[in-house]
């Protein structure tokens, strides 16, 4: 049954209200619009196959995943312990989660390096086994995973809450380990919530700048040398100028776009199901 | 046979302690007791899920008090029923099944079995979420009872029912009970529930258990004075208990003296069942030993019964049918007789 629409006169706040949404969407909206719209498709194209445009957008969206896989494997299992064991500091603990939210991320990738800078601890513990994060796409990886961690946990976290846990009680009763239970029942009714987690921190560690140029600004990738696209972005306006900048940023703009709404539909299906 | 001896739970506010429960194999036991009174804990610490800090459980010889829940073959039906919202009905009922690796064949063979003593046959392609309460407890039922439990804990699971599904489901849980013959522990805070149910009713107070007993043991000698309200036996009264001029036993409870049959002397409180009580206009020339006259100072109505106060004092809360109701033509402030026999009058 569809609802009828009943005229109602706007009281004076609705319309206040309205403006100033439209106003606060055109200010999202009309960069984006008039980036990607001044650039012509054909220029767009050759822009994409230009070699460091693509290789940097390869780089980006490899690492992000990589951040991403790595994330949920060392992340979900501390969202779940958040969402169902209550234990001492774990608010402190819940608090430190989002720090990397708050610090800029140019000292987050200062802070990296202390730690995973081949003199440090860390560093020389993966060195020995032939990994290093100055300029490298590991460094990538790991900055872009400390700056967009807390998305993932925060999200999973609450997915877990969520799930009520009589139906873990019932799973363990009918025979289930801890870990069937987990797998069978916590994990697939929290996955909506891993997931939306997932896709902004892919989407947030593929738009990292600032710890990724500290720690990783320009990498060996598959026989090149490339920069992440916010780098490439940042590097074309400095180096050259405005009008050199917009096809590369329209690009990086346009595929954001597109991935997002390709994820968030997926998600949106899932809960429709 | 299944035997808690001296568990004792932490339950953050308070201790569950003392528990002592022997119930017998194939036995319907009903754990009663007041919101709040920790039997969700206590069940769920006889499945294993929460922890144990002294004490034993024993299952037919078995001490499962540390093993892990999966060890123990105990299946748990929660008030709201609990199911899997991922799974489908037929998937719910085999989840047990699946973990225990059985033959597809089987799985199929058994969860049609069940499914169709349960009732739920039909909705065997449905996902919980479209069911009805009656159904999903139904499905509830049938994924506990599936594996073939030693022990079946069903926690309220007829108080989010309305009245009349209530009713039915009561007499297919009894029908279940029967046909399946698996010994089950339920906890209510319903005691008509407990009574049209139980072979054995333990009583939960405060953390211990305050009486055990048949249905009719709690509802005619309840031992306590919390047992006694708990069992809807509203006229509780202390006094005086001496031997009469005729050998016969009398409880002076102040102002009258009533006839009672009792060991007990010196101290004591009574119970005496609204119901036991006989309203007429004149006094009633029977057996019954106690005939007082008193003033009808409140009406209750409750659909097809009647709560009648008469005052003496003290006051008497009587309980009769709609029909006696009318034919006294019962107001208030109308004079009547309250009679009860000496043996309706159960002291502690």
């Amino acid at each position: 049954m569809t609802k009828a629409h009943v005229w109602r006169k706007p009281d004076g706040m609705s319309i206040v209200f309205v403006l100033l949404s439209v106003i606060i969407l055109l200010f999202i909206l009309a960069p984006l619009v008039k980036t990607v719209g001044s650039s012509s498709p054909g220029t767009l194209w050759s822009t994409l196959l230009d070699e460091e445009v693509y290789s940097s957008v390869l780089l980006t969206v490899y690492a992000a995943v990589i951040a991403t896989l790595v994330g949920l494997f060392l992340g979900v299992p501390l969202a779940y312990l958040l969402a169902r064991r209550q234990f001492w500091g774990k608010s402190f603990l819940e608090g430190l989660i989002d720090v990397p939210i708050v610090i800029p991320h140019s000292a987050a990738g200062v802070a990296l390096l202390f730690v995973f800078g081949s003199n440090f601890l860390a560093g020389e513990i993966f060195h020995t086994i032939g990994i290093s994060f100055f300029n490298s796409v590991a460094g990538v990886v790991i900055a872009m995973m400390f700056v967009s961690i807390p998305f993932l946990i925060d999200s999973a976290k609450e997915g877990f809450k969520a799930v009520d846990v009589r139906l873990e009680k019932v799973a363990r009763t009918l025979g289930a380990s801890p870990w069937r239970s987990f797998f069978q029942v916590s994990l697939p009714l929290a996955w909506r919530s891993i997931f939306s987690g997932s896709v902004m921190m892919w989407a947030r560690g593929a738009s990292e700048f600032g710890a990724v140029l500290i720690l990783a600004y320009y990498v060996p990738f598959f026989g090149h040398y490339a920069r992440v696209a916010p780098i490439l972005v940042a590097d074309r306006f400095a180096s050259f100028g405005l009008d050199y900048a917009r096809p590369v940023t329209a690009i990086v703009i346009l595929l954001s776009l597109i991935v997002f709404i390709a994820l968030r539909t997926i998600a949106y299906r899932g809960e429709k199901a | 046979m299944i035997a808690i001896k001296n568990l004792k739970i932490d339950l953050g506010d308070f201790l569950l302690q003392n528990i002592n429960l022997e119930i017998n194999s194939g036995e319907y036991f009903i754990i009663l007791g007041p919101t709040g009174a920790g039997k969700t804990v206590l069940l769920e610490a006889i499945a294993g899920l929460y922890p144990v800090l002294e004490g034993e459980v024993w299952i037919e010889g078995r001490e499962i008090a540390r093993l892990n829940p999966e060890k123990r073959g105990i299946g748990i039906v929660y008030q709201d029923y609990s199911l899997f919202p991922h799974l489908s009905v037929e998937e719910n009922i085999a989840f047990g099944l699946k973990l225990r690796k059985c033959p597809k064949a089987a799985i199929k063979e058994k969860v049609n079995d069940i499914a169709e003593i349960v009732g739920v046959t039909h909705l065997l392609e449905r996902k919980p979420q479209t069911l009805s309460g009656g159904e999903q407890q139904k499905v509830a039922l049938a994924r506990a009872l599936v594996t073939e439990p030693e022990v079946l804990l069903l926690d309220e699971p007829l108080s989010a029912l309305d009245p009349e599904m209530k009713e039915r489901m009561q007499s297919a849980l009894k029908e279940l009970h029967h046909r399946v013959g698996v010994t089950v522990i339920h906890v209510t805070h319903d005691f008509e529930e407990a009574v049209a149910l139980g072979h054995q009713v333990a009583v939960l107070n405060e953390g211990r258990i305050a009486q055990v007993g048949t249905p009719e043991e709690i509802l005619r000698k309840p031992d306590s004075e919390f047992v006694a309200h708990f069992a809807l036996s509203r006229n509780i009264f202390s006094g005086e208990a001496e031997e009469g001029e005729d050998g016969h036993i009398v409880v002076d409870i102040g102002g009258i003296k009533l006839a009672a049959i009792t060991e007990l002397r010196g101290e004591v409180r009574l119970s005496l069942r609204p119901e036991d009580i006989i309203i007429s206009k004149e006094p009633l020339h029977s057996t019954a030993r106690n005939c007082f006259q008193g003033v009808v100072s409140d009406i209750v109505h409750r659909g097809s019964v009647v709560y009648v106060t008469v005052t003496l004092p003290p006051e008497f809360i009587c309980l009769i049918t709609r029909q006696a109701f009318e034919e006294l033509e019962l107001r208030e402030e109308v004079s009547v007789w309250v009679t009860f026999k000496a043996s309706a009058l159960n002291v502690f």
